[in-house]
């Protein structure tokens, strides 16, 4: 049993990394100062939930690693992130996009795990939920205001969105472990929790009057280690000093 | 985008306070930018945005007829009544 919880914590925590390692590549490139700072706040929060996550991670962990070495030292077919949030920043647009993709995805997910058997896990969504309750705000107006207003921005949203949607569904992916950890009641039911999803979705890109794309290469493998050529080169930049200089700390 | 000033109560019962200003392109967008600008390390607990157009200020000019005539009027701060001690901060 643990090693299928530590398999879904990692799962978690890489996503989370991942994602904000995207968010933070913005810092001092945002459209405007602000949404630079607020951008960059996002970022923060989710790479505190990935180190709640590792840590836990760890913890559980038959091996004597620590959070540190799990973010840092793990290659590419270790991580079990979905390949949505590998995907390079793109424009604002797509940032923006596939930023609500993730917070409605999190919220519903986070939401779900405050019910779970696994106390820490519990816990954790306790207090991550929170924050990614504002994150969705947020990304959720961004979408309106973006596909509402000029023909460009418009155009860049119906782009981000035929590019991104059929990453999507491997959000929800499981495996053997999985499905024995939602037999156990530990994680929800990830094809109900899609469901849900798919209708927060819908709702808003109706608002948004964007055209769900109704064909293109379906995402898969994340879960397995199974990345794109992406992963590579982000885990080359975030873990360098780890890998140049082991233990170093400041 | 337009100008807004923000204001934030630090803790419930005090004031807002003016604490700067920032750019948004409407209201909600200016209350979500203070958030994340101004209240990053735990500075409050409520915002007021106000759009800086609105805002109708005194002349910088008329300084000295508007303000200098209160300076040599003493009888005007109440100092002179005894407090009880449950008034003492006023």
């Amino acid at each position: 049993m643990n090693k299928a919880i530590e398999h879904y914590l990692l799962r978690l925590a890489d996503t989370a990394l991942t994602q904000s390692q995207r968010i933070a590549e913005w810092c001092g490139h945002g459209p405007f100062l602000e949404e630079d700072i607020a951008l960059t706040n996002v970022a923060l929060d989710l790479l505190g939930h990935a180190k709640l996550l590792y840590e836990q991670a760890a913890e559980v962990s038959e091996q004597d690693v620590s959070a540190d070495d799990l973010a840092f030292l793990r290659d590419v077919d270790a991580f079990k992130n979905p390949i949505l949030t590998e995907l390079p920043r793109g424009d604002f647009a797509f940032t923006t996009l596939k930023q609500y993709f993730v917070d409605q995805f999190n919220v519903l997910l986070y939401q779900a795990l405050m019910d779970s058997q696994y106390q820490p896990l519990s816990d954790i969504a306790t207090k991550a939920l929170k924050e990614v309750r504002y994150h969705l705000t947020r990304s959720r107006d961004w979408c309106l205001r973006l596909s509402l207003s000029t023909d460009e921005a418009k155009q860049k949203m119906q782009a981000a969105l035929d590019d991104l949607y059929f990453y999507t569904p491997e959000l929800f992916e499981t495996d053997d472990q999985l499905n024995q950890l939602m037999a156990e009641s530990i994680i929800p039911d990830m094809s109900a929790l899609h469901n849900q999803w798919q209708q927060q979705v819908d709702e808003l890109l109706n608002k948004c009057q964007l055209k769900t794309p109704t064909s293109g290469w379906l995402a898969t493998g994340g879960l397995r280690g199974e990345h794109s050529e992406h992963l590579g080169y982000m885990l080359a930049d975030m873990q360098f000093l780890q890998r140049a200089y082991p233990g170093c700390e400041w | 985008m337009k100008l807004y000033e923000v204001f934030i109560r630090a803790k419930s019962g005090l004031n807002h306070r003016h604490v700067g200003s920032l750019h948004a392109a409407d209201a909600q967008m200016a209350l979500q930018n203070a958030r994340d600008v101004y209240t990053r390390r735990e500075e409050g607990v409520s915002i007021w945005v106000v759009e800086a157009a609105a805002i109708s200020a005194s002349n910088p000019e008329q300084s000295e007829e508007w303000f200098d005539p209160a300076m040599d009027k003493v009888y005007r701060y109440p100092t002179f009544y005894p407090l009880d001690k449950e008034v003492d901060n006023m």
